[in-house]
């Protein structure tokens, strides 16, 4: 009954007491450590975050946001800091009021890792009751690495309330990373906790189960061994899987950058030594397009690929028929001329481009759908190489049923077999020469979309894709694209199976002597064709 | 035949730029006051074609600008200075023959060029051979101090040891691994830093050393090894000597596995602001580079550095970098030895070089030693959100240059002293100098 009257009472009290000190200083714990960051001093800001999550003030959380995104404002004269919010208006952190403008003289308060490293466990002890589920899963993964025993009676009520049940394995994980580290918890509780953090299986529990330390009671260090052994166990089977993906996804860049070649050199013939710049070409496009979009249509940012492609497909095309039209028509039938000569206009493609778009790298930035990576099992896919990965078999069924369905690919095939016959078939054999030679460097140009996502946009970037694709297409087997499309793969695979024993230099060598001593066995390849066009 | 082709492309630019200096003379001057023998004579020896051509365009245009200014403030002895830029393609034997027609065709009385090692050691025979000076302003291995060679870049205890010490002190890694482009810059700073952590107790255990080729950009293996390795339940840290364009898709990869500065830091020596302007550092924020010189450390002299350059190249995005003060210390100290000499005769610069003091951009004072290297503050610093740099820590005196590791077996007795011992590999042990000593 009493205590009914005394907290309003006591409210009431605490007002006067603010009213009465409302002067120019506010001075409390809170203000006091706000007052912090007008030092700057790295480990000044420290105390100060910490003191800030602990003081339960509703401004905690806005002010160790804004500190991590750079937005927190201090300016040494005045003493004062601010918040500049998302919306550009700005507050003072002290007290929450509204301010008109920050003055010049403020600059953010730095950061460094470490202070980031103590605001990253403040958000999470501040944001575990969060309404955003994927806020609250964030904030039990920070605590559960920071496993600071003060957050413990936070984790806990955050347990209770919890419904989500992968929000709720966090949280326990996050419990049970705190109780492994606290020096009084029972054995009992160390014992369960092993077990949480044992079925976690991933490398941060390995490397939290490895820092337990040599004062735990004996049990629950044989308990940490055996939990080590067996997530060692099961993260050797999980690298079997993450070699093959990788070796997937090196296969299917191998692949894009090679099947634009497999059709001007597989089947044309045509020894292309400046099918990279195509690719190169293809890249820079992705650059103007976005660029474009950057500076006028900001919103259509995540469909600048999209775009992109087509675009690719048509600079990059347009000057395969240029080139075909104007040099490789004269060469035909004499690769050693064409090699020299697609040789000397790779170089000029590539100081064209220098002096156009100059020596330095060009920013192509990745489509949020393109970034971050998702967890299969204990292995990381990353979505850009996924994508890219989607992106070439769709290539390749593209270009495998424009062959073999539309007349172009008909007529393609029937050149490529027996010029004269086709000639005298009626076909324009000339024509078709051109478009072949476009249809093959504007596949290069849509490869260069893709590479831009994984490499740098620079003049040289052709370069380091030619000898790999001349590599693919003739140990594939030229003139068959499944002979290019397994011999990606099979390369890919290769490579970053050998990779992790052999590291990567002498594991590139090794593939390279791999492929002599399989060329010397089988001069056509993987897939040799036979019949006719074998001895055209 | 790619010599050849990139010799012609070379003659090209070199006749353009001729044609364009000999324009401006006509131009601002038709008196007859203006001949050949009042300039002199200024070789740049840097790659405009070619993979290095990224890096190294860069450097031309600072030491036109470099060179153009001393003009305006009326040439040095009274002379007007000349640029001679040639182009030696990213290859390594034209370096060589590039240096050779500088010296003896154009009669530069000094040249400021070279970036990769390899260039540096192709060039180093023509200019003993011929007497003349290289000015050399990249972030080397050390291991070397010749007379005609004045190196403004940092040796391996003005960068890599002061990287190392701070993340020992500051950040408490225990684990390290040291992740690097196979040749000789990052073989012979790895060897260094392995020494230099055994020495400080690290187990070798605790140490992984790894390699991938030139322009590598497939980076999953490598990057889970590095997750592997952080995972043993000690601070890990990865120190990078991966060098140019193989960075962007490193650096990709890890934001794209999610490794984050706040566990595993990764500490750069040859990624500055150019190699950020292409890419994205939202998802690298926190990882370190060690430099000299950082484009957003403020000073008078930085802010002035960087507007000029805005203004020469009439692009207000164009970014400075370390090399690039490298280059601006280097001549300044030319300018004031030369002065000194009252001559640019390649002797009496070389003897006037050592002791001469040239103010950095970074407020300290450079200073040229005896071993031909410099002193220089050392800048840790993290990378922000808008592709700078922002310095978290700064040795507290200058380190002056050392030629010769004193962590390696084979170098610590040796110095270099062009001054009192005129030698580049002297013994302090068996007091001898060991190689030739002229």
């Amino acid at each position: 009954m009493l205590a009914k009257f005394i907290a309003p009472l006591r409210l009431l009290l605490l007002a006067l007491v603010l009213i009465a000190v409302a002067g120019p200083a506010l001075a409390g714990p809170f203000e006091d450590a706000v007052a912090k960051f007008t030092t700057d001093d790295f480990s000044d800001s420290e105390e100060a975050v910490d003191a800030i999550a602990a003081s339960g003030n509703p401004l905690a959380f806005p002010i160790i946001n804004a500190l991590k995104d750079e937005r927190l404002m201090f300016d040494a004269e005045s003493k004062k800091v601010y918040i500049k919010q998302e919306d550009g208006k700005a507050i003072d952190a002290a007290t929450g009021a509204p301010v008109d403008a920050i003055p010049d003289s403020a600059s953010s308060v730095s950061l460094n890792n470490k202070l980031r490293r103590h605001i990253e466990a403040a958000l999470g002890g501040l944001t575990l009751l969060s309404p955003d589920l994927n806020t609250r899963i964030s904030a039990a993964k920070s605590v559960f690495k920071s496993h600071e025993e003060a957050a413990l009676p936070a984790v806990e009520s955050a347990l209770a309330k919890e419904a989500d049940r992968s929000a709720k394995a966090a949280l326990e994980q996050a419990r049970a990373a705190i109780l492994l580290f606290k020096s009084d918890a029972s054995e009992k509780e160390k014992l369960d906790a092993v077990a949480t953090i044992r079925s976690r299986g991933d490398q941060d529990a390995l490397a939290m189960l490895n820092d337990i330390g040599t004062d735990q009671p004996p049990a629950v260090t044989k308990a940490a061994a055996s939990a080590i052994s067996s997530i060692q166990n099961s993260l050797a089977l999980w690298s079997g899987v993450q070699n093959a993906w990788y070796g997937l996804s090196l296969g299917s860049v191998l692949l894009l950058a090679a099947i634009g070649l497999a059709i001007t050199f597989g089947v044309m013939g045509v020894i292309n030594m400046a099918h990279g710049e195509m690719v190169m070409l293809g890249a820079y496009t992705t650059f103007v397009v976005q660029e474009v979009i950057r500076t006028r249509y900001p919103g259509l940012f995540d469909y600048s690929l999209l775009i992109a492609v087509p675009l690719a497909f048509l600079v990059a095309g347009a000057i395969g028929v240029l080139i075909e039209r104007s040099i490789i028509r004269f060469l035909y039938g004499r690769p050693l001329e064409t090699l020299l000569a697609t040789w000397g206009l790779s170089l000029v493609l590539q100081q064209a481009v220098r002096t156009i778009f100059g020596p330095t790298n060009r920013e192509v930035g990745n489509p949020s759908w393109m970034s971050g990576a998702f967890e299969l099992g204990q292995i990381t896919i990353t979505y850009n190489r996924l994508w890219i990965l989607c992106f070439t078999l769709a290539v390749f069924v593209i270009l495998l049923a424009m062959l073999r369905f539309t007349a172009l690919g008909l007529q393609m095939r029937a050149v490529t077999q027996n010029r004269r016959m086709a000639a005298s078939m009626g076909i324009a054999t000339s024509r078709v020469d051109a478009l072949t030679f476009g249809l093959g460097s504007g596949i290069a140009g849509i490869a260069g979309v893709a590479l831009s996502q994984i490499d740098n946009v620079s003049p040289n970037l052709g370069q380091g894709y030619i000898i790999d694709s001349f590599m693919v297409v003739v140990f594939g087997g030229v003139g068959n694209l499944w002979g290019t499309l397994v011999g990606a793969f099979t390369l890919g695979i290769a490579n970053k199976f050998l990779e992790p024993v052999a590291g990567a230099v002498l594991g590139k060598i090794a593939i390279l002597v791999l492929i002599i001593l399989f060329i010397q066995k089988r001069p056509r390849g993987l897939f040799a064709l036979k019949g006719r066009a074998v001895e055209a | 035949m790619l010599t050849k082709i990139a010799h012609n492309i070379a003659t090209l630019t070199r006749r353009r730029m001729l044609a364009a200096t000999a324009g401006l003379a006509l131009g601002f001057s038709l008196s007859p006051a203006l001949a050949a023998d009042d300039t002199i004579k200024i070789g740049i020896l840097h790659s405009l074609s070619g993979t290095m051509a990224i890096s190294e365009t860069t450097l031309k245009d600072v030491m036109l600008m470099l060179i153009d200014e001393q003009n305006k403030k009326g040439g040095v002895l009274g002379k007007k200075l000349e640029a001679v830029v040639v182009d030696p393609a990213s290859n390594w034997p034209l370096f060589a023959e590039k240096a050779r027609e500088l010296i003896t065709k154009d009669k530069v009385a000094v040249v400021f060029g070279c970036w990769t090692s390899v260039s540096r050691k192709s060039v180093l025979p023509v200019f003993k051979e011929l007497n003349s000076i290289l000015f050399y302003p990249v972030q080397y291995e050390g291991e070397e101090s010749e007379r005609n060679v004045f190196y403004t870049g940092a040796a391996p205890n003005q960068q890599a040891i002061p990287a190392v010490d701070y993340l020992m002190k500051e950040e408490k890694v225990k684990r390290w691994v040291l992740e690097g482009t196979d040749y000789v810059y990052p073989r012979t700073t790895n060897k260094i830093l392995e020494a230099y952590l055994k020495s400080k107790g690290v187990a070798p255990d605790d140490i992984m050393i790894n390699y991938t080729p030139f322009g590598f950009s497939d980076w999953q293996t490598e990057v889970s090894k590095i997750k592997a390795f952080g995972s043993a339940g000690k601070k890990t840290a990865v120190v990078s000597t991966i060098n140019g364009d193989a960075n962007v898709p490193f650096y990709k990869e890890l934001g794209n596995q999610g490794v984050k500065a706040t566990d595993i830091p990764v500490v750069a020596f040859s990624v500055g602001e150019e190699e950020l302007a292409g890419i994205d550092t939202k998802p690298l924020v926190g990882h370190l580079a060690a430099w000299n010189y950082f484009e957003s450390i403020k000073t008078p002299a930085n802010e002035k550095f960087i507007k000029e350059w805005h203004a020469f190249t009439k692009n207000d995005k164009r970014t400075t970098n370390d090399p690039m003060e490298a280059h601006y210390i280097g001549f300044n100290m030319w300018v004031k030895a030369v002065e000194k000499a009252k001559s640019t005769d390649a002797d009496k610069v070389i003897d006037a070089l050592p002791g001469i003091e040239t103010p950095n951009l970074t407020g300290g004072v450079a200073k040229m030693l005896p071993n031909h290297h410099i002193t220089k503050p050392v800048f840790i610093g993290e990378i922000k959100g808008d592709g700078q740099f922002s310095v978290v820590y700064k040795t507290k005196d200058l380190v002056p240059g050392d030629a010769w590791s004193k962590e390696l077996e084979g170098s610590k007795d040796l110095i270099g002293d062009w001054v009192g011992k005129k030698c580049g590999n002297y013994n302090v042990k068996t007091n001898k100098c060991l190689g030739s000593g002229t």
